[in-house]
């Protein structure tokens, strides 16, 4: 089941040229770019590990390429990589734009949990089944 | 889409915008002639070169690492500017913006620092120019345990593997940049293009300086020159001696003295002319010129 969290969620996955041409966008609009990564898929699980810090002052996408190459050699497959976007110019970082670059060969989906409480009420619980192996074995 | 049959040099030249760029060169830096006449070669051949390309004749980018030796204050880090603009114009750079580094910048304080600044570095340049000023301190063969290897390893990796994305200007003393590739092999054989930068001549420095000055909108009294031309030969015997940058920093410190003359002599209305002439008394304050410190 194909993860859909960020912008572009719904299209096929972004090549290389049309990454760093979004890249490319944030940088024109003096963002700070970032990449992180995560093998915990839950929708809920906003806080991804970081890849190295956030890149500041870069004046070509390539600098970030770089540092994508880098992650994709250490979690490429193995992982999802988000990279994302963020815009200081209001005093505080602000998250303008953030997708998913790259994510595990394969993404075995959501289990919907149903446990009855009281009253007849149902409590939902999504499980990711990757998540349920220990980390490092998820993908 | 088909390859051209032919291609118009004179029309590619005029396109990319080298030749203002190249006379620019020319006009606003004094002497420096065997330099400017590198620089001619580098964008005739780089060209050429993408003309090449246009017409499939050759696949592989050219390799534009460089290296500038020459004495401290002769124009080195000067010039990097302008090739970085010559390389955009050129169209071999994406933008035309250069990032001047020594070896701390490069090189951590401790295990696992070096990396991290190492690579952050090259990404603030990537898309232009990295400049490494005094290049030859990163290696430092008397310590085993210097950090400056690890950097110097990343350097190699990132000239070779993207050649697309940024070109590395090296630069330092001659003599010691001679033994810095002796022991770095991989640095020799990734850099195209050598450039030596001569020591100015007296007179040179003497047009350098007076450029200096218009540039600011100040002038030499006619005594205050010929004060200035003993200056700079005096100047040139003494040690730290660092050509161009040795005639800035005494043209900054005459300012300071002509302001302080002004000042004092404040009681009387002051003209354009009063505030922009230095005079010779500026000039002939100077310890080099045997007056006493102050
Ligand atoms: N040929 C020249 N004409 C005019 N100004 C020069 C020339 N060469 C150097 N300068 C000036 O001298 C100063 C020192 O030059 P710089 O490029 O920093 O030298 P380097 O990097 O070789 O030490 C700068 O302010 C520069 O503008
Ligand atoms: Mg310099």
């Amino acid at each position: 089941m194909r993860l859909t969290q960020g912008t572009f969620s719904f299209l096929p996955d972004l090549t290389d040229a049309q990454i760093g041409a979004q890249v490319a966008y944030c940088l024109r609009n003096g963002w700070a770019v970032n990449l992180e990564f995560a093998d915990d898929p839950h929708p809920r699980n906003t806080y991804w590990e970081m890849w190295g810090q956030p890149m500041f002052d870069l004046k070509d996408p390539a600098a970030v390429m770089y540092e994508l190459a880098a992650c994709r050699k250490v979690h490429g497959g193995r992982a999802y990589i988000r990279l994302s976007a963020f815009d200081a110019t209001a005093g505080w970082e602000s998250l303008r734009l953030s997708f998913i670059t790259d994510r595990p060969a394969e993404e075995p989906g959501f289990g919907l949990e149903r446990q009855e409480a009281g009253g007849r009420n149902i409590r939902y619980t999504a499980r990711s089944y990757a998540a349920n192996k220990p980390v490092g074995e998820r993908y | 889409m088909p390859r051209p049959a032919a291609v118009d040099l004179e029309a590619a030249y005029q396109a990319s915008g080298v030749g203002p760029v190249l006379e620019q060169l020319d006009r606003e830096l004094v002497g420096l002639a065997p330099v400017k006449g590198r620089i001619r070669e580098i964008a005739a051949l780089l060209l050429v070169d993408k003309l090449r390309m246009d017409l499939g004749l050759r696949a592989q980018p050219p390799t534009l690492h460089m290296s500038f030796t020459g004495n401290p204050g002769t124009g080195k880090t000067t010039v990097a500017a302008r090739m970085a603009d010559i390389l955009h114009k050129l169209g071999y750079i994406r933008s035309n913006h250069l990032v001047s580094v020594t070896r701390d910048d490069l090189v951590g304080q401790y295990i696992g620092h070096t990396a991290p600044k190492t690579k952050e570095i090259l990404k603030k340049a990537m898309g232009g120019v990295l400049f490494i000023d005094e290049a030859y301190y990163l290696y430092r063969p008397e310590n085993e345990r210097d950090y400056g290897q690890e950097a110097i390893e990343i350097l190699l990796q990132v000239m070779e593997s993207r050649r697309d994305d940024l070109v590395v200007i090296l630069a330092g003393y001659a003599d010691r940049m001679d033994r810095f590739f002796g022991s770095n092999p991989g640095f020799r054989s990734r850099i195209a293009h050598h450039i030596d930068f001569p020591d100015y001549s007296a007179g040179e420095l003497m047009a350098i300086g007076e450029r200096m000055l218009a540039a600011q909108s100040y002038r030499f009294s006619p005594a205050a020159r010929e004060a200035f031309a003993r200056y700079i030969v005096a100047r040139m015997q003494q040690p730290h001696f660092a050509n161009a940058r040795s005639v800035r920093n005494a043209l900054d410190r005459a300012r300071l003295r002509q302001a302080v003359r002004l000042f004092e002599g404040r009681a009387r209305d002051l003209t354009a002319e009063d505030l922009m002439t230095i005079d010779a008394s500026e000039i002939l304050a100077s310890r080099v010129l045997g007056a006493p410190a102050a």
